[in-house]
């Protein structure tokens, strides 16, 4: 079954689109920044739990297989279109009212820095109904919080079907938080990013 | 969850900074509004506050203050944090740093000492610890205390073995602590060539002159404007040819101040004082 209208509708409104992801998320990830085109008209922002001594690994695979522009986010870069940012390890990212990112060293939230709740939050913040989430596979309940606001703020909030993701945890923490306006699998997920 | 974000506008974190520069003489309009308003949040659920509650404690409970400035400014910290950084001060600013007689460090924003120390530690290592000096400042009291402690817990100082590996330091983190149950304190010899005092970036002036000065992950809390203030500061505290280091995510963006700090490391953000 192909997304509904409503749902392509507002994907297409959508001018900042955010990926959480965690455990088991990696080859959607990457699949994900594979087929993402050059100039798909909205910002994109990746948040990504990771060990933080390893970082420019994951980086360097991302960015020499995107076809979309990338960058690690650095303190204070605007927030541009037909760009693909992801959240550095060891930080938080937090977006600021005149569309710029900052970073914080504050202290893990789920464990985790960068947290997804935190981005996400701070996206509901300044963007609310501009945005779309998605939550993909993980393993720990981050994501969930930061969702729920994102969908009380108007914004197109997505789960990965948790019996189609490596770790169901994540995305279904979301659902039972009713943070997801759709439940999609990773091919409706696909569908949706390439219509 | 402690992330909570929306239980405060954007006016009423205004109203708080007017509060706070009025009442305690600290001014905090140049601070990134999210990171503020998170912690605002954070002070606010911690203590179980509505927005009045604190806004009263704060004009009327002058202790509440000191605890209030801890919460409100980030002090999460570790040893040799980006390993890479340190290795790159190991090859690219050690050799200029061994030229000189007496060699001033200033750490600017160094919370509870860690960084101080891994400084400390780098430049022992290097043969530079009989002649370094390493100042470091916060404009909070309460961590220079435990800054000038020098004790951390043993678990800590574990965690942070994985950086030390990275740094390509000989021996293990551990050598540098003597070590008592679960507490480590760093070791005399390395405790005895730093200084820590008050100093508030944003109202202090230049106060020594450096041959290197660090300040990490403290521009990530400043907007721009008051980002370029501070780098004049730094530009008027260092020595001809003086090092400036800043966290790896933070760069020199201003043009003016892209002439007069020469980019040595692009990637771990250490930069030269050029001109005078």
């Amino acid at each position: 079954m192909g997304p509904d209208n409503k749902l392509l509708e507002r994907w297409h409104d959508a001018q900042i689109v955010l990926f959480g992801g965690s455990a088991g998320s990696f080859k959607i990830l990457f699949r994900i920044i594979k087929d993402l085109p050059e100039k798909l008209g909205k910002t994109v922002i990746l948040i990504i739990h990771r060990k933080k001594n390893f970082f420019s690994e994951i980086e360097k695979l991302f960015a020499e297989n995107s076809r979309m522009y990338m960058r690690e986010i650095e303190d204070k870069d605007i927030l541009k279109t037909n760009t693909m940012y992801i959240a550095p390890a060891n930080y938080h990212t937090l977006i600021e009212d005149g569309g710029y990112f900052s970073l914080d060293v504050s202290e893990p939230v789920w464990y985790s820095k960068p947290s997804i709740d935190v981005t996400f939050e701070s996206a509901a913040e300044v963007y609310g109904n501009k945005c779309a989430a998605i939550l993909l596979s993980g393993a720990n309940q981050d994501g969930a919080g930061g969702m729920l606001k994102l969908r009380e703020s108007g914004a197109l909030t997505i789960a990965q079907e948790p019996a189609d993701a490596e770790m169901p945890e994540m995305p279904r923490s979301a659902i039972n938080l009713g943070a997801a306006d759709y439940i999609l699998t990773q091919d409706e997920i696909f569908k949706l990013l390439l219509s | 969850m402690d992330t909570a974000q929306g239980i405060i506008s954007n006016a009423q974190v205004q109203e708080l900074i007017d509060i706070v520069r009025k009442v305690h003489g600290f001014d905090f309009s140049g601070y990134t509004k999210a990171s503020l308003k998170r912690r605002l949040t954070r002070i606010m659920l911690l203590n179980k506050f509505e927005f009045y509650d604190l806004k009263h404690v704060l004009i009327n409970d002058v202790d509440f203050f000191q605890g209030f400035l801890e919460e409100i400014t980030v002090n999460v910290t570790e040893m040799f944090r980006d390993p890479s950084f340190y290795k790159a001060v190991n090859t690219q600013v050690v050799p200029y740093l061994s030229t000189y007689q007496h060699v001033k460090i200033w750490s600017a924003g160094c919370s509870t000492g860690e960084e101080v120390y891994s400084m400390a530690i780098l430049l022992n290592e290097a043969g530079l610890g009989k002649k370094s000096f390493i100042y470091g400042t916060d404009i909070n009291t309460e961590v220079l205390r435990e800054a000038r402690k020098g004790i951390y817990s043993l678990r800590n100082i574990k965690s942070y073995a994985e950086n030390y590996q990275y740094t390509g330091l000989k021996g293990s983190i551990t050598d540098h602590f003597t070590i008592l149950y679960d507490a480590a304190s760093i070791h005399n010899e390395l405790k005895q060539n730093t200084l820590f005092s008050v100093h508030n970036l944003i109202s202090d002036t230049v106060f020594n002159e450096f041959q290197m000065i660090s300040c990490r992950n403290v521009f990530i809390y400043f907007e721009t404007f008051l980002q370029e203030r501070i780098l004049d500061l730094f530009y008027k505290s260092l020595c001809p040819l003086g090092y400036l280091c800043l966290g790896s995510k933070e760069t020199i963006r201003s043009d003016s101040f892209k002439s007069k700090f020469k980019v040595i490391n692009q990637k771990e953000n250490i930069y030269q004082k050029v001109g005078t």
